[in-house]
């Protein structure tokens, strides 16, 4: 077996065994709605977290994440319930903003030659105002669009519903991996995580490909939104607080590495699905906390660092991973 | 020698901070106006002191963090931790002193834990301390089992709202640390260390620097730092509360210290411009709330400004970094 793919193990490994356990107390989480479910509720941090992915794996960040999945879902919001667009427009409208976003902080991160960290936080300012300058309250969507969305779904066998939204990230995922894996642009991305200037000085256009990945990653938030819109047919400012810390915890639990050059967008979604299966324990149990929920995520966050620093440092001796 | 070069590079936020308190003052005239009541200042002046405490707070314990090429993301998580312990300890019954001691060494065993992290595991900053990021407000919500937890204790809340010689005991508590922290580090070879080590901490390490022990002392003043804070804001409003005790407040941190002049890439920095940086942001803070604007605005204010500052960094950062990836930037643009 490749030994590179032992952190994508890893994971699917402790997914599997913590669904087994959850399955042996919980007989009911084994069932096709559990799943359908599982799909649809955990869909818009998904397609948040294939962004993400492509972020990390260039060796940047994104923080902005959560802020634009909230003014997508308000800017969306805004244009069919006040100014009467077709839903469709308005998602064309959202995601062509969300790009521009997205690669203008490409731009300053790669033209002020700044940390993508900093840049994205401006960039999470601004998106989480503009949305709340726009309106404060949560903004309704009656559409006959929306509607016929949420009806759409495939039935399975055992009760179980398949939405569109969850078809959705998975199909997020199936085009996100293929490009990470089978395109020229997912190997400017790996290379430009494994080493800028060696990426720069092998022919790789750095300054197409930065603003490209944070457009990318903007235009995926839109996405995110969008669902988000679909998910509670509404739109809220202050919506999706903090997604982009749990997009970024998927993205490390999937056995990517921070410090980019290395991960699977496939990993990701194992990792989606493992937060996804601690939210659905809990409600489940129904005697813990929803604290416990962060705790958990934290405790994974940390087993899952140091064992990707205990695999780097095993297969590569003497090679430290620092980055200058 | 280095009294002259901090005075040199303090004038542009100072400017700066003038400069936002006089357009505070166009906006609203009563702005400077201070009045003396009940033994103490009382004035929108003094409320940014006030305000602007806990994040300045925070921006000295992370001065030290940034400068070694850090980041500490946990600090508003370490404070609800720390605010959870002060308020369910008195609340428990014991006396307010030793709740506070407890507080303060919580904050600081998880700044030590971060600092392990990065020093001893060799993990990425951002994601070392994501970790406690995530977990802290879990763990400050399983302290207070939850709830809001109140207190009436005396000494807890003279620590958040009393005054001192008149003046709010926060800021003076800011003031104080501020000092003893920069005092620290430029009169001693700490500093020099520090900038040492987020230059180049291989080289550091070589020149015979303890850059472990030293990547451990900058985290653990971040988290005790945080703890202050945290029970400073605890005791302003009488109760812990695990969800929303500086909630965010990382960040504001963060621009204080971007905007005081610390390079986000290690190697160069100043704990009393990060000070002057969170007076800068509260100054703005105040100004949208006095002039009447809807607190939104100030989401957008707070991203220009530190566009503005990193328009203003990047040609002196990039002169003084080596040039890495210069020469492709400029490929590109032809």
């Amino acid at each position: 077996m490749n030994r590179s793919l032992r952190p994508l193990v890893a994971t699917a490994l402790i997914f599997a065994i913590a669904y087994a356990l959850a399955v042996m107390q919980f007989p009911s989480m084994f069932s096709t709605r559990v799943l359908g479910n599982f799909l649809t509720d955990n869909a818009f941090l998904g397609i948040a977290a294939v962004g993400m992915t492509f972020v990390i794996l260039s060796g940047g960040i994104d923080l902005s994440v959560g802020a634009v999945i909230g003014f997508t879902g308000v800017l969306v919001a805004v244009l069919i319930s006040w100014a009467g667009v077709h839903p469709l427009l308005a998602f064309a409208i959202a995601i062509v903003v969300a790009g521009a976003f997205g690669a203008i902080m490409g731009l300053a991160i790669h033209y002020l030659q700044v940390p993508a960290f900093i840049v994205t936080l401006a960039g999470m300012f601004l998106a989480r105002g503009g949305a709340s300058v726009i309106t404060r309250d949560s903004v309704p969507i009656n559409h006959e669009f929306y509607a016929w969305i949420s009806d759409l779904t495939i039935r399975l066998p055992g009760g179980g519903r398949l939405s569109i939204i969850g078809l959705t990230m998975v199909a997020i995922f199936i085009i996100g991996a293929l490009v990470a894996h089978r395109t020229k642009f997912g190997s400017y991305v790996y290379a430009l995580g494994g080493n800028p200037v060696s990426a720069s000085l092998m022919g790789v256009p750095v300054a197409r490909t930065t603003v490209a990945i944070y457009a990318l990653s903007s235009v995926l938030a839109a996405l995110s939104g969008i669902v988000f819109s679909l998910y509670t047919s509404a739109g809220y400012p202050l919506a999706a607080v903090g997604v982009e810390l749990d997009a970024i915890s998927a993205v490390v639990i999937g056995g990517t590495l921070l410090t980019g050059g290395y991960g699977f967008v496939l990993g990701t979604f194992i990792g989606v699905m493992l937060l996804g299966l601690v939210q659905t324990y809990i409600i489940f149990d129904g005697t813990l906390s929803s604290w416990w929920t962060k705790i958990v995520i934290g405790i994974l966050l940390f087993l899952f660092i140091v064992l990707q620093r205990l695999i780097f440092v095993a297969s590569a001796p003497g090679e430290k991973t620092s980055k200058a | 020698m280095i009294r002259r070069s901090l005075l040199k590079l303090a004038n542009p936020q100072l400017l700066a901070l003038i400069g936002v308190l006089l357009i505070n003052w166009l906006l609203f005239p009563n702005f400077f106006r201070v009045t003396w009541q009940d033994g103490r200042f009382f004035g929108s002046l003094i409320d940014v002191l006030n305000r602007g405490a806990p994040v300045a707070i925070l921006a000295v314990g992370m001065v030290g963090v940034i400068a070694t090429k850090g980041v500490d993301l946990s600090v508003g998580a370490v404070m609800a931790v720390a605010g959870a312990v002060a308020a369910t300890m008195v609340v428990a019954g014991y006396p307010a002193p030793i709740a506070v001691v407890a507080a303060l060494v919580v904050g600081l065993l998880c700044g030590l834990w971060n600092g392990i992290l990065v020093a001893i595991l060799d993990i990425q900053p951002i994601i070392a301390t994501l970790v406690l990021m995530v977990a802290g407000r879990g763990i400050a919500q399983l302290i207070t089992e939850g709830f809001i937890v109140t207190f009436t204790d005396p000494v807890l809340i003279y620590i958040g709202t009393g005054s001192f010689l008149g003046f709010p005991m926060a800021a003076v508590i800011a003031l104080v640390l501020m000092i003893i922290v920069t005092l620290i580090v430029r009169r001693t070879a700490i500093g020099l260390f520090i900038e040492a080590v987020g230059v180049n901490r291989a080289a550091a390490s070589l020149a015979g620097i303890r850059s472990r022990m030293l990547l451990l002392l900058v985290y653990s003043l971040s988290g005790l730092c945080a703890a202050i804070a945290g029970i400073i804001v605890a005791g302003d409003i009488r109760g812990a509360d695990a969800n929303n005790a500086g909630l965010w407040l990382e960040l504001d941190a963060i621009l204080a210290v971007v905007i005081g002049g610390t390079s986000l890439l290690g190697g160069r920095f100043s704990v009393p411009l990060a000070f002057v940086g969170a007076l800068i942001i509260q100054a703005m803070n105040t100004g949208i709330l006095v002039s009447g604007f809807p607190p939104e605005f100030n989401l957008i204010v707070k991203a220009g400004l530190i566009f503005i500052v990193l328009v203003i960094q990047s040609p002196l950062a990039s002169r003084l970094a080596p040039p890495r990836i210069k020469p492709v930037a400029k490929a590109a643009a032809k």
